[in-house]
């Protein structure tokens, strides 16, 4: 280009000086203009957010030392310190709440034995008042979803309908799993949905809480607490008292496959003996 | 007023030579009446199935009077606490109100349930007692196809019977069949659209399966029945061989008055196992099932045991999908319509290919022990063995879940169960009938073992043996021809001690003709009595 000249360079920056900034003050511009913004949100978030970590040891309550004292002897080598997990061992335990420490260990499933397809229920190794306590140790860690106090299963007199809703409920949530009769069923790889017939309302509350073990976690957005009183007053006054009419003998409840086995243990064979007599007394 | 005087006695005969001089029907009762019956405890299977039957009609003409099978939406207002209030259909409703409200409803409903189950199961159990004894042969191969469409048609009775509730599982079941329906290539979409009247469920089902559980189905029952019975009849009934049994004869016990008795007395005792378990255990709480909804499944949703092996064999089919253009044939296609239609139709043609491998076309009327044809007892193990790993897989959740073992090894198990197992079965079959045989030959050839050891002046011990028969001059037993029938093998059975009081009951009548043996004196006469009126 032969009009690129120094002068005409010159008269050209000249020029745009007057009509635009250069492009080094834009730049200079936009980094005064980055640096204020910074300053300001970090300021802003500094002025209101909590620090990042706790400055002190946490003041835990008498209750939640006993239980500490219970963790530390008893979970801390699969949970970890404070209740931070250990990688391929046990889980963290900030924010499952005292619901989830009360049926895991309320129901003898934790401690565990080993590590399996899924934890077991036996006899407890704590008793009730043990439990309450690392419960509330857990909760003061980190929070999380507790059992509500309170009578746990509808009035019936009061609320006659709510035994109604509760088994529709049972069988759109829980059926799929523990089986219309509450019996328990199988799932994959040796996990299993445990057996209702023992469970008491506050396990079952819990459970819907915390999602133990391979259950899904059934959360107040999913059924409110009444409809969880409800699915309680269900299992505990419908399932477990055995109000079905029809015999003695339920079968467990398990559906045609005990009745197959009934029929040919009882039926056939009760048969095959009387033809036996019939035609022996010729 | 003349009155004229009855003569009690002579009552019957006027009445009989009365009918007689009217009908003329005393040539044919007395061939019918007289009609012989072998007598032995494995042909009362069939009867339980027939007895079975009679109670399933009878429970199933009361439960028609209240069920109601439609599928008009009702919210449902009866006893029931824990359903009030939820919508359901008609069928459903009516059948929780057979259930709680009409008097004797529940009672009758698992009466006809039970009854269901033990007819099948009597089918199953007196098929294999046809099989096993070789009662097919010609000249009966017609009713051995009867028997297994009758099966078949018990089949069809319980699915639609099992679907007439409207109840949570039922529901779970008719899907499940619409499934296999859709299953089949090309056609399946248009088999399910004709029979659901449209996409599952539709408002139809309900009412279809009503006629044909009702009607149908009964009614193809019953003519197939009677078939079956006129065939037993015309051809006789096989018996088993031993002292007097011939291929042309049948010795056994005249139809009038004990068989019939017998009949009858055991049409009582079916009647009670089936009362008895319909008092003492529950079958398919319905109440506990809910309405039927697409969304709502529970777990261990098992048909009944005789549909059992057809869900667990569909339970190990791998997941094969074959896609051939713009068709695709499921795996379900393979077990549930390949696999049913198979196993239910191909042993139908189990007489004529035995026929045609042995090259026997003779007419046997007597039976054969399982042991003396070891190739068929094989055969049976391993067709026993292939629906038995079927029926557990069917319930193979249950069991993984009672018995804490993984439902996958449940499967893998199954899988290779299904292949492996029945060929043992048949080495294992066929082995244990050589080794019976064997041992039958044994006894006839050297005589019963005494348990009699006796030791020679040498020091040598040998154990005495009773010959079954005569003995050469050397003192050897002379060989017996094995007969087909039960080998004495103890000694108590050639009558070394007096027969032993059999049965379970104190007896009422002790064994006329005991011999005199010190453990047991004879029976003396002057404890009878004269029959009298019992008037004094």
């Amino acid at each position: 280009m032969t009009s690129d000249t120094p002068a005409r360079r010159r008269l050209r920056v000249f020029s745009r000086r007057r009509g635009a900034p250069s492009r080094a003050r834009r730049r200079l511009g936009a980094a005064v203009r980055m640096l204020a913004a910074l300053a300001l949100a970090g300021g802003v978030y500094t002025a209101f957010a909590p620090g990042a970590f706790a400055d002190e040891p946490r003041q835990l309550s008498a209750t939640a030392l006993e239980g500490k004292q219970l963790y530390d002897n008893s979970c801390i080598s699969c949970h970890g310190r404070d209740g931070q997990g250990v990688d391929d061992r046990g889980p963290s335990l900030i924010g499952v709440g005292s619901a989830s420490v009360e049926f895991q260990v309320g129901t003898g499933r934790m401690p565990m034995v080993r590590q399996e397809a899924q934890a077991e229920q036996k006899k407890p190794l704590f008793d009730k008042n043990q439990t309450k306590q690392l419960g509330q140790y857990i909760q003061e860690l980190g929070g999380g979803p507790q059992v509500p106090e309170g009578e746990l299963v509808e009035n019936l007199d009061e609320n006659a309908e709510a035994l109604a809703r509760g088994g529709e409920l049972f069988r759109v949530n829980c059926t799929s799993c523990h089986g219309f009769g509450g019996g328990g069923g199988a799932l994959s790889s040796g996990k299993f949905a445990p057996s209702l017939s023992a469970s008491t309302p506050e396990e079952i509350y819990a459970a819907m809480l915390s999602g133990p073990q391979n259950m899904p976690v059934f959360g107040d957005n999913q059924l409110t607490p009444e409809e969880k009183r409800e699915i309680i007053t269900y299992i505990t006054l419908q399932l477990q008292e055995d109000r079905d009419p029809g015999g003695l003998f339920n079968l467990g409840r398990y559906g045609p496959s005990t009745e197959g086995v009934a029929i040919f243990l009882v039926g056939i064979t009760i048969l095959v003996f009387t033809s036996l007599w019939i035609a022996g007394k010729s | 007023m003349k009155r004229r005087k009855a003569d009690l006695q002579q009552a019957p005969v006027t009445f009989a030579k009365g009918v007689d001089e009217r009908f003329q029907a005393s040539t044919p009762l007395r061939a019918l009446l007289n009609k012989v019956f072998p007598d032995h405890w494995s042909f009362l299977l069939g009867e339980i199935a027939l007895f079975s039957f009679i109670i399933l009609l009878l429970t199933g003409v009361f439960l028609t009077l209240f069920f109601d099978p439609s599928m008009t939406e009702t919210a449902y207002q009866g006893a029931y606490p824990a359903l009030r209030g939820t919508e359901m259909s008609q069928a459903y409703a009516s059948s929780l109100h057979l259930s709680f409200e009409v008097r004797g409803g529940l009672f009758m409903r698992q009466m006809h349930h039970w009854a269901a189950l033990l007819f099948m199961a009597a089918i199953v159990v007196h098929m294999l007692r046809i099989f096993f004894t070789g009662a097919y042969r010609k000249p009966r191969e017609a009713n051995w196809v009867i028997g297994m469409a009758l099966f078949l048609l018990g089949f069809l009775a319980g699915f639609t019977g099992y679907s007439l509730p409207d109840d949570g599982l039922s529901g779970t079941g008719l899907r499940i069949a619409s499934a296999i329906m859709l299953s089949i290539p090309v056609v399946g979409t248009w088999v399910s659209a004709s029979i659901f009247g449209g996409e599952f469920p539709g408002h139809l089902i309900i009412g279809r399966f009503y006629i044909a559980h009702v009607l149908l189905i009964p009614g193809g029952l019953l003519a197939l029945i009677t078939v079956h019975l006129g065939l037993v009849f015309k051809q006789k009934h096989t018996q088993w061989p031993g002292p007097m049994r011939t291929n042309t004869n049948v010795v056994g016990e005249r139809m009038f008055p004990r068989y019939a008795l017998k009949q009858g007395g055991f049409f009582m005792a079916v009647f009670g196992t089936v009362a008895l378990l319909a008092g003492l255990f529950q079958i398919n709480p319905i109440w506990l099932f809910g309405p039927y909804r697409a969304s709502e499944v529970s777990s261990a949703s098992q048909p009944d045991w005789y549909v059992m092996f057809l869900d667990g064999l569909v339970r190990l089919m791998p997941n094969w999908q074959i896609y051939i253009g713009d068709y695709s044939i499921p795996p379900l296609f393979w077990p549930a319509v390949v696999g049913l239609g198979f196993f239910t139709t191909a042993p139908m043609a189990w007489p004529w290919l035995e026929a045609r491998k042995t090259g026997d076309k003779r007419v046997h009327n007597l039976l054969e022990r399982p042991r003396d044809n070891p190739e068929r007892v094989g055969i049976g193990s391993m067709a026993v063995t292939f629906f038995l790993i079927g029926t557990i897989s069917g319930g193979n959740d249950v069991i993984a879940d009672k018995f804490h073992i993984s439902l996958n090894a449940m499967t893998w198990g199954g899988r290779i169960g299904l292949i492996v197992l029945p060929a043992l079965a048949y080495f294992i079959a066929v082995r244990v009938c050589l080794g019976l045989q064997q041992h039958d030959r044994e006894v006839l050839a050297h005589g019963v073992e005494t348990g009699i050891i006796r030791r020679l002046p040498n020091g040598q011990f040998v154990e005495i043996h009773q010959p079954l028969g005569p003995v050469d001059e050397h003192g050897h037993p002379v060989p017996i021809e094995y007969g087909g029938w039960v080998v004495p093998k103890k000694m108590n059975r050639v009558g070394a001690l007096a027969p032993a009081v059999k049965g379970f009951f104190y007896p009422v009548e002790k064994p006329s003709e005991a011999p005199v043996s010190p453990g047991m004196p004879p029976v003396s006469g002057d404890t009878r009595e004269e029959i009298t009126s019992g008037r004094k």
